[in-house]
């Protein structure tokens, strides 16, 4: 604005020179007219000048300002009123028509109760009681919405997101609780669905309040905690056997998204078993009370995202950010320290224990071997694998593909956290042998720096040479990682082993197994029998997603900041599966297909000792397109973890399923990925 | 600005030669004064635009600026202001208990009465388009603006079922949100919930038990299994709370509400929950009744009559021509009579128990009443006053038997007086078929002129011929409303025919369930004024209007008149009558009586309404208005006691401002 009006004073002081250089363009003609008036008759102006000296008015900064805030008010005001008055739909603009609709029109209507499970983070939190910091946040949400406080008191808001670092419960004082009903997971902030997309669509072929239910919990807790604490799962059992009730004895539809599915895994084994540490359903309840339970993005065993987010709060954003603006997310200067209050207070969340991978190498592959091997990271290639996938060229195909990797030495995904490059590459004869073992023992070592108190994270007690140690340790396998968590956190793997467990079972029928840690364990439980259940694999494939990563130590020494990180500045060859320090295998950006498919691929498929009654699965994959236009937001067919609950095919899928077809119906499998193939090579006793 | 300025002299005088020309002709001038003077040129160019741009942008950035100072400001900072205006302010009742020691034991119920609870949008017609799951009803009601006959049409029910229409379905919002704030701002059972929660209660300890208040009680079970899920979640708390018996608080029309939930849950399944004889003492440690119309309220009726009560009949009376204008085709009252008639649930609250409880044409319990709001502190200034003012009172007693009246001397003159004429068999003629009027669908247009005449000939109505009034009336509506609701007084409560559902919400007509442990708290707000009789008269232009209206010109000469602007009032809380409120607690339920049979305890709770001090307290925290006694510290207090395990003789009791106890012992009924 200013410098308009500079122009303009120029504009008038030399004007001749302004109109030759052509200023009208800018300027409206009306001004540049008038200069050219004022020029013409200077002495009229001057005298005029001193009539209005007489004016005390001046246009000054601020009304420039205020000017300039009131154009802007106005313009937005009227764009805004105009919105409002456009119809819902443009004519021109054709809107496809949302599966609701369609099925609607082949008349289909509500049948059985659905009953959604929402997973990590998605769901909302809100403050019961808090700290004097908290004032006037009552039921409030600190998690979700908006998270305005955030940034107007953000050590108030890590406060009281935190858990109790013993108990894994509320810190005393303090009481957040998950929002219950529909909204608790709708929109996670405004504008980004979750599950909002599915709920309307159901909504239109008669879903309502009464036979649609959100199972919210709260998150940070572990699985048993949130019925010791909020009695979750006697909610959730209850809430069932009303819907069964009231919709004349149709069984329900569950939908779980994410690690909902391993909370509805807990609650399947909790609910039948007996009353003290169950639900004291009996042996029938599951069958009684469940028609099919469609696992969005299941994450069965476990991502490797969780392990980087504990052991270094990154995951791969995070490393790329860093690798841009290194002083950032580091600063010590205006305390930020992000990243360590970020772990600091994750760590206190049980919940995240359930995510680290499960099965150990017999799943996840050791040093030299993994399922994936042979998978291939480009793209375009990869494209041309699926529309050949039909055809009968694939297994040659394929297995072309696998000859030529073999000599470009596979890629060693068994190896999830290795330090260099190097390492995660070279032959395991190669590799120094440590025995995990020695190194946890090794850590015992108290480094006691009492200026890092106020950002406690467990690295503070470790000793320079016991992280020293982890590090040359050099490779970790999904069985050592535990041990590695172990020694780096040891109170928080206290608390989760007490919850959580990531074996594989020798024997099912050991009673050791009615603990509940194990329940949330599909390679440690036995589904329930219930022969008429269906259980779905629903999720995307198509998109790189981190399977394990490089790590280095961090440079400076600074007594609270996080020992290790990644590698960022890490690459593979062009075509490769390495970026930036993270080694990529198909998945839908968070789960990588293996996690996500091989219960239904293998481990539950037919009649399995993890499967006893022989309940049917499916597995549903979507392959991942991104979004033509803007226009169309996160797009239809999208295959990312949250985004693929607006997926207009698996959207289609589960209301055909919630309006009574079964999955044999809807089309059986549904695969584009390699996961029949991973699964093959993993030997696992069924 | 000055750093500005000089950098564009120093611009100017490097590279301009002619300006240097006209300034040496201002000798006096330098380079400063022609900034000015373009300055005051650019001046010129400010148009009305312009400065209409310059008052925007200056009340914005000031009220942005207010919301920052608002938003930085320190939670506590209005406290601190109130208190130094105020002097201290009273600890808020949840903090004070919460130092007594006091904490959550027994688990809350809440039942939300008419109007307050939201309702949301699931399936509706194109009109409403992007409205799905957003509020209709609570919260901004941005879209009555919107577009009202849409709006109208979505919140109205079939006039046949009382169900939904085809192709729109609303229901109620689930959880605390229901109904914690009605809109934004004004709180319903927000405060309640706060100071609860201090004592620690939270979401698995409390239930709002929302439904939706349009439909009849009993089809809220039918369309949504509404006590179904009450039942569920009551046994869920119990369950997983140890044992410990819910202490319910339903407000309002929920008073009704949960009086048929206690007689629909231990019914046999078809019908009824199928709980069994002793569910309710299994589950419930107390009711505590808040402003609860037992009897009904007079207000309903001239809702359903006219659409009309004492605020609309004024606001008419001020500006004629506003509400009754066909101009526009606004004819609103046609509207909100059109839709409200659609809602069953409004007939929950026509009064109950005829004249034996409202009084007959030259009797009343209230008859006595003074409406002067002067000394009506205690009880020992009442009972003097009766003494003496039963005699002088005989020359002005108020005939609030007479509850709709046509023309001021109807309601004043002795029933000797008044010629009536029976309205029953008169001819409805389908004279007045007007096609204009269609849209607005009322059913004064089935009637007739001979119709309307008649009832208006008729003159004086008691609670037991209304009922007869607004069938002849409303013949669509009663129709529904017979068959779900029942006004009169039980002869023979042993009677089979008193285990149909429409009984279940009249305590005249139903036994409270067998369950001596429990309690039953009526509390409610007294001191204000509150409708109790109308008098009428005839719309002058009879074609598309409401055929009658509220006389607002009607007062009274003498100070302490109970009547104005055409309403008579009574001691209340704004809505609910004290009879009505208090009537079954004073009399109806205390000790073993036949609606008692095992002789529950009851205890009566008033609060004096005393109005906000200033501005600065909002809506008071001793109101006895019928919603704002929701923010009543002593009411919410009592609660938490109750809640935290406290019996009624720990709270102290009755607690008596008015004359209930003096009304109901005139109420002549069989116990």
């Amino acid at each position: 604005m200013a410098s308009i009006l500079r122009f303009r004073k120029l504009c008038y002081v030399e004007p001749v020179k302004c109109s030759s250089l052509g200023f009208e363009s800018f300027e409206t003609p009306k001004i540049s007219k008038k200069d050219e008036n004022i020029v013409s008759n200077v002495e009229a102006v001057l005298e005029k000048k001193r009539r209005r000296r007489k004016e005390p008015k001046e246009w000054k900064c601020v009304d420039c300002c205020c000017w300039m805030i009131g154009y802007m008010c106005t313009t937005w005001w009227l764009l805004l009123f105009l919105y409002h008055c456009l119809p819902v739909t443009l004519p021109g603009f054709q809107v496809p028509e949302s599966p609701g609709a369609k099925l609607r029109k082949e008349g289909l209507s509500a049948m059985h109760p659905v009953v959604l499970v929402p997973g990590i983070v998605t769901g909302g939190l809100e403050l019961w009681e808090g700290r004097p910091c908290a004032d006037g946040l009552f039921r409030k949400r600190l998690w979700g919405g908006s998270f305005a406080e955030i940034f107007k008191r953000p050590l108030c808001w890590l406060e009281h997101l935190s858990l109790d670092n013993e108990t894994g419960l509320d810190p005393p004082g303090i009481r957040v609780r998950a929002v219950p009903g529909l909204v608790a997971a709708d929109y996670f902030a405004p504008g980004y669905f979750v599950w909002a997309v599915l709920i309307e669509n159901l909504a239109r072929i008669g879903y309502e309040g009464k036979n649609l239910h959100m199972a919210a919990y709260d998150w940070r807790l572990s699985f048993q905690n949130t019925e010791v604490r909020d009695q979750s799962l006697s909610r959730l059992k209850s809430k069932i056997e009303l819907m069964v009730v009231t919709n004349d004895y149709k069984k329900v539809v569950v939908v779980p998204h994410s690690m909902g599915v391993l909370y509805f895994l807990h609650f399947l084994k909790w609910v039948e078993a007996p009353s003290p540490m169950g639900g004291g359903g009996g042996p029938g309840w599951c069958s009684k009370h469940i028609k099919s339970i469609m696992n969005i993005g299941p994450t069965f065993l476990g991502v490797p995202k969780a392990v980087s987010n504990i052991f270094s709060a990154e995951g791969k954003d995070v490393a790329f950010a860093r690798a841009m603006a290194p002083g950032v997310l580091d600063s010590e200067i205006l305390r930020l320290q992000t990243l360590e209050h970020v772990m600091r207070v994750c760590r206190t969340w049980d919940s995240v224990m359930s995510l680290v991978p499960k099965g150990g190498e017999a799943i996840w592959g050791n040093m030299d071997w993994s399922p994936e091997e042979g998978c291939d990271c480009d793209s375009t290639k990869k494209k041309y694998l699926q529309s050949s996938l039909s055809g009968q060229s694939h297994d040659t195909n394929s297995s072309d593909g696998k000859l030529g990797f073999q000599v470009e030495e596979p890629v060693r995904y068994g190896r999830i956290i290795s330090f260099g490059k190097e390492t995660s590459q070279i032959p395991s004869s190669k590799l120094p042998t440590l025995d995990s073992k020695e190194f946890s023992r090794a850590s015992t070592h108290l480094k006691s720096n009492s200026s890092c108190g106020d950002v406690w994270t467990e690295y503070d007690e470790m000793s320079r040479e016991s992280i020293r140690t982890v590090a040359e340790n050099k490779v970790y396998t999904a069985r050592t990682l535990l041990d590695l968590l172990r020694s780096v956190a040891p109170k928080m793997m206290q608390r989760a082993d007490a919850h959580f467990s990531h074996g594989i079972a020798e024997n099912l029928d050991d009673p050791k197994y009615s603990h509940y840690k194990y329940w949330s364990n599909p390679l440690e439980t036995k589904l329930p029998d219930a022969p008429d259940m269906e259980i779905y694999c629903l999720y995307g494939v198509g998109i790189p997603t981190e399977r394990s990563y490089v790590y280095k130590l961090s440079p400076s020494n600074r007594c609270s900041s996080i020992p290790f990180r990644i590698d960022s500045s890490v690459d593979g060859s062009d075509s490769g599966c390495l970026k930036s320090g993270v080694y990529f295998v198909d998945g839908d950006e968070t789960v990588p297909v293996l996690s996500a498919g091989f219960m239904c691929a293998k481990g539950w498929r037919g009649r399995s000792r993890f499967n006893p009654s022989g309940i049917a699965t499916y597995i549903r994959e979507y392959q991942h397109k991104p979004p033509a236009s803007l226009l169309e937001g996160r797009g239809l067919e999208s295959g990312a973890h949250v985004d693929i609950m607006g997926n207009v095919a698996l959207i289609e899928d589960i209301m055909r399923v919630a309006a009574g077809t079964t999955g044999a119906e809807i089309g059986g499998d549904r695969i584009y990925s390699d996961i029949l193939r991973m699964s093959e090579r993993i030997s696992l006793r069924l | 600005m000055l750093r500005r300025r000089k950098a564009s002299e120093a611009e100017k005088k490097s590279n301009s030669q002619i300006p240097k020309e006209i300034e040496s002709r201002d000798d006096d001038d330098d380079d400063k004064k022609v900034t000015k003077k373009k300055e005051r040129k650019s001046k010129k160019k400010w148009s009305c635009v312009d400065s209409c741009c310059w008052f925007i942008g200056c009340i914005c950035s000031i009220w942005w600026f207010l919301l920052f100072l608002y938003n930085w400001m320190p939670a506590s900072f209005p406290q601190y202001v109130t208190e130094a205006i105020t002097g201290p302010l009273p600890d808020p009742p949840g903090v004070k208990l919460q130092k007594e020691g006091l904490t959550a034991k027994h688990p809350v119920v809440f039942v939300p009465g008419i109007v307050t609870g939201g309702l949301e949008l699931w399936e509706g017609h194109h009109c409403a388009d992007g409205l799905f799951r957003k509020r209709l009803w609570g919260g901004t009601f941005g879209e009555v603006y919107k577009r009202p006959l849409c709006w109208v049409e979505h919140m109205s029910l079939d006039n046949e079922t009382g169900m939904d229409p085809s192709g729109i379905r609303v229901r109620p919002v689930t959880g605390l949100v229901a109904a914690d704030y009605f809109a934004p701002g004004y709180f319903v059972w927000a405060v309640l919930i706060a100071n609860l929660a201090r004592i620690g209660y939270e979401e698995k300890t409390m239930y709002m038990a929302a439904y939706d208040w349009r439909i009849s009680f009993h089809n809220t079970e039918v369309r949504d299994q509404t006590l179904s899920r009450i039942k569920s979640n009551i046994e869920l708390m119990v369950a997983t709370n140890g044992g410990k018996k819910v202490v319910v608080i339903p407000h309002s029309m929920g008073v009704l509400y949960f009086l048929h939930f206690m007689k629909w849950v231990e019914s046999p399944t078809p019908e009824g929950g199928g709980g069994g004889s002793d569910w309710c003492a299994k589950h419930i440690k107390a009711v505590m009744n808040i402003g609860g119309p037992f009897l009904g309220v007079p207000k309903a009726v001239s809702g359903l009559f006219s659409a009309e009560a004492k605020d609309i009949a004024v606001a008419r009376a001020i500006a004629p021509g506003v509400l009754d204008s066909d101009v526009f085709r606004l004819q609103t009252l046609q509207h909100v009579m059109k839709m409200t008639r659609t809602w069953d649930s409004t007939m929950s609250m026509i009064p109950k128990g005829g004249d034996t409880i409202w009084g007959g044409f030259d009797w009343s319990p209230e008859e006595s009443y003074e409406c002067n709001p002067k000394p009506k502190n205690n009880d020992t200034q009442i009972a003097v006053q009766n003494g003496s003012g039963s005699l002088g009172s005989q020359t002005k007693s108020t005939h609030y038997g007479r509850i709709i009246s046509f023309g001021k001397d109807v309601a004043k003159e002795h029933s000797s007086m008044i010629e009536t004429m029976d309205f029953r068999g008169a001819v409805k003629g389908n004279n007045l078929a007007n096609k204009t009027c269609r849209d607005v669908w009322t059913e004064y247009h089935d009637m007739g002129l001979g119709g309307i005449k008649a009832v208006a000939d008729y003159k004086v109505y008691t609670a037991g011929s209304l009922v007869d009034l607004l069938h002849f009336v409303a013949p669509k509506m009663m129709k529904r409303g017979g068959a779900h609701f029942s006004y009169g007084i039980a002869e023979n409560l042993d009677d089979p025919k008193y285990d149909h559902y429409k009984y279940w919400s009249n305590p005249l007509e139903t036994k409270l369930p067998d369950a001596p442990d429990m309690e039953i708290y009526s509390m409610y707000g007294v001191g204000i004024p509150t409708e109790r009789a109308y008098v009428y008269k005839l719309t002058p232009a009879a074609d598309c209007y409401i055929p009658f209206q509220i006389d607002t010109s009607v007062e009274d000469e003498y100070e302490g008149s109970c009547l104005k602007g055409g309403v008579f009032s009574v001691d209340g809380d704004e809505t609910v009558p004290v009879l009505s409120a208090g009537f079954m607690c004073a009399k109806g339920w205390r000790g073993k009586t036949r609606f008692n049979p095992s002789g529950i305890h009851t205890y009566i709770r008033e609060y004096d309404h005393a109005p906000p001090g200033n501005l600065l307290e909002g809506r008071g925290t001793q109101s006895g208005a019928h919603v704002d006694i929701m923010g009543n510290f002593a009411l919410i207090e009592d609660i938490i006691r109750i809640a935290a395990g406290a019996t009624g003789e720990d709270l102290g009791g009755d607690q008596i401002h008015s004359d209930i106890f003096k009304w109901s012992e005139k109420i002549n009924l069989q116990l």
